[in-house]
């Protein structure tokens, strides 16, 4: 190969800063890529950009649903997080987001016409804990049996999707729903009280905040949270150190769990209200690459998420405005995360010009 | 259970474990040079939505699973490049690939969503399809049928009785000795990874253009993470590859016959449409519960980047 007059040079010591200007510089690339993307497809930049990163947010219902957007994003990337520190692949925060709206569609429908206070905070437990005990099963296989959990857990996804379905075609289908696959309105009881007045922005931010904040807490402020992190940056001296890795395994598969359950019943006790089939527009996949991009670390995640959540917006608003499809979302979130771990080499390795030797 | 019924289960087996055959040797191939790449469900979808567009446009399926094989190889190396240029790590490129690929394809197909193709006719093989009960479901069927056992005698051949796959495979082993030795360890995993995004690729487009003919939002449906788990149970052999396809094959089709059975069995189709789910499972605790089996098979650099020079 011929060589270029660029090269890779390893750098002595890990760059301090390139692990916080990388995400900076991929959503820079992001949004040049995005520009391109709209040229190429033959639509003006200039208005794609617009409509795509900018119209979403220009004015305040737009910020209430971005901030709507971003809360489940919040909550799964930062259950996600905790395992990822550790090394635990769990892939399938989609599927116990499903299990969570499951959940707490089961406690809102057994106590149908209850109008107890009680009810939410109990659709809040069932959905955290049929999150956590969709991520208990990759959870056990790979402590018991060294199943690969990201196989395991991603396979669940399908599970969960197929579990949906059957539930809203079925037993739980709306008996005046003109057989539409989805589960009949929620009692208001049921439903999380809405922030501000005249947008559809609920109390599940709140929880989210909250849980960011624990999320901080446990990984910065606690004992196991630090014997988490020395397992993710260093595992043989996690070894010699004696910290348990099967519990490691299960505290980062049940804190996913449970709080991608919390962001399902988050969605149908929010702005759905009721649940469908649809019940997740990938929120799950879409908080890998959130906390990735947040840098495994609450605030980053805060960040991340709001970001994560204008592309969703975005997708829908040059779907509405430039008959575009709005999996073009998707596209850029993924062009998101390789830019991300493209930039990343630089943590590592510095570009020089000139050949070597030279 | 008559013969007919049987031609025709074990007929539909074949079809259903073709895409995951195809798709899995590619994946030993990329995996034995030591790269694992979680992408290969993005690359079946990208292969699958082009194999479907050319074929639309063109007419002629053969063209439209060249293309296919061209669009996983073309995402595959994005893989590449930021695993072996810029040393990516390989977990989280793979899933980037696998989000990215099921995205862009869902992007690319939506025009093509609500078309159907025309439904590729088999290839009758003369003599041997006339045998009884299995001459009708293994040779009378699509050409790529035929291709897929091509090609699995072809990885068979290329790994273990080539000098070629002998240097592969000691990449995937050591690519330090490798390296030392005078091999271009990048350079031969570059062409793992393309030759394992081509199969995945023509695994899509099989999908697509040859078994359903149709497309879909989601059509792959899981089935390049299956054909991951496929090579993990085969312990990177691939005459299990071909024998663990055809069982997921069987589990996969299992819900059409009972449904087509008239047997008075009250399961949810979506209950049974699990079943390969949960079947991949079950196979990976049964395989991954033997440690010493897995290390002792496995390439020992599997994951793990390299890079000459550092």
């Amino acid at each position: 190969m011929p060589e270029l007059p660029l090269r890779l040079e390893a750098r002595a010591e890990p760059s301090r800063w390139m692990p916080y200007l990388s995400p900076l510089l991929a959503v820079m690339l992001m949004l040049l890529a995005g520009v391109l993307v709209f040229w190429a497809l033959g639509k003006d930049p200039a208005e794609g950009f617009r409509l795509f990163f900018l119209n979403p947010v220009k004015d305040a219902y737009g910020v209430s649903e971005l901030l709507l957007k971003a809360t489940p994003l919040m909550l799964c990337a930062t259950g996600l997080a905790i395992g990822f520190r550790a090394n635990v692949w769990n892939i399938g925060a989609e599927g116990q987001f499903i299990l969570g709206a499951v959940g707490a569609t089961g406690v809102a429908l057994y106590f149908q016409g209850s109008e107890s206070r009680l009810l939410l905070p109990a659709m809040v437990v069932g959905g955290a804990l049929a999150g956590a005990a969709w991520a208990s099963i990759p959870a056990f296989l790979k402590t018991r049996f060294n199943a690969n959990e990201i196989l395991v857990s991603l396979m669940l996804v399908y599970v969960a999707q197929l579990l949906v379905s059957w539930l809203v075609f079925g037993p739980w289908k709306d008996p005046d729903g003109f057989n539409f696959p989805q589960t009949r309105m929620f009692d208001d009881a049921a439903l999380l009280p809405i922030l501000v007045d005249g947008t559809r922005l609920n109390q599940s931010l709140l929880i989210a905040l909250a849980v960011l904040i624990a999320g901080y807490v446990f990984m910065y402020r606690s004992y196991t949270g630090f014997k988490m992190r020395v397992a993710g940056e260093a595992a043989d001296a996690a070894r010699y150190a004696g910290f348990s890795a099967n519990r490691m395994v299960w505290i980062g598969l049940l804190c996913g769990g449970g709080a991608a359950g919390l962001a399902g019943m988050a969605e149908v006790a929010g702005p759905m209200g009721q649940l469908t089939d649809k019940v997740s527009l990938g929120y799950g996949f879409a908080a890998i690459i959130v906390a990735f991009v947040g840098r495994l670390n609450p605030l980053g995640i805060l960040f991340a998420s709001l970001l994560m959540a204008l592309l969703f917006l975005g997708g829908e608003q040059v779907q509405q405005y430039m008959n575009l499809p709005s999996s073009i979302s998707m596209v850029f979130q993924g062009m998101l995360l390789f830019f991300l771990l493209g930039a990343d080499v630089f943590i590592n390795y510095r570009l020089v010009i000139g050949r070597r030797g030279a | 259970m008559d013969g007919n019924l049987i031609t025709a289960m074990l007929f539909a087996t074949v079809v259903a474990g073709t895409p995951l055959i195809i798709t899995a040797l590619g994946l030993l191939v990329n995996e034995k040079a030591g790269v694992l790449n979680l992408g290969s469900e993005g690359m079946m979808a990208m292969g699958a939505v082009v194999a479907f567009a050319v074929t639309h446009h063109s007419g002629n399926p053969w063209l439209g699973a060249g293309a296919g094989m061209l669009a996983g190889a073309a995402v595959s190396l994005l893989f590449g490049f930021l695993t072996l240029t810029l040393q990516a790590n390989q977990v989280a490129s793979g899933l980037a690939l696998a989000i990215f690929g099921v995205g862009l394809s869902a992007f690319i197909g939506k025009p093509y969503e609500s078309i159907a193709l025309k439904a590729v006719p088999p290839v009758r093989i003369p003599f041997i399809s006339d045998i009884p009960v299995i001459g009708e479901a293994f040779y009378n069927q699509q050409a790529m049928v035929y291709l897929s056992w091509v090609l699995f005698w072809g990885v068979l051949w290329f790994l273990y009785r080539s000098r070629a796959g002998l240097v592969l495979r000691s990449i995937g082993e050591s690519p330090a000795s490798a390296h030392s030795i005078g091999f271009p360890v990048i350079a031969i995993r570059y062409l793992a990874v393309l030759f394992g995004g081509a199969m995945a690729g023509l695994g899509g487009a099989f999908v697509s253009v040859f078994y359903t003919p149709m497309w879909v939002e989601g059509l792959v449906a899981g089935r390049g993470w299956i054909a991951l788990a496929l090579v993990v149970f085969a312990t990177w052999r691939p005459l299990r590859v071909m024998v663990g396809a055809y069982l997921f094959g069987g589990v996969m089709i299992l819900q059409l016959f009972v449904q087509g059975s008239g047997l008075q069995i009250d399961f949810p189709a979506q209950f049974l449409s699990s079943l390969p789910y949960w079947a991949t499972i079950i196979v990976l605790v049964v395989i991954s519960r033997n440690l010493s089996s897995i290390r002792l098979n496995s390439p020992a650099s599997l994951g793990k980047p390299y890079r000459p020079d550092a």
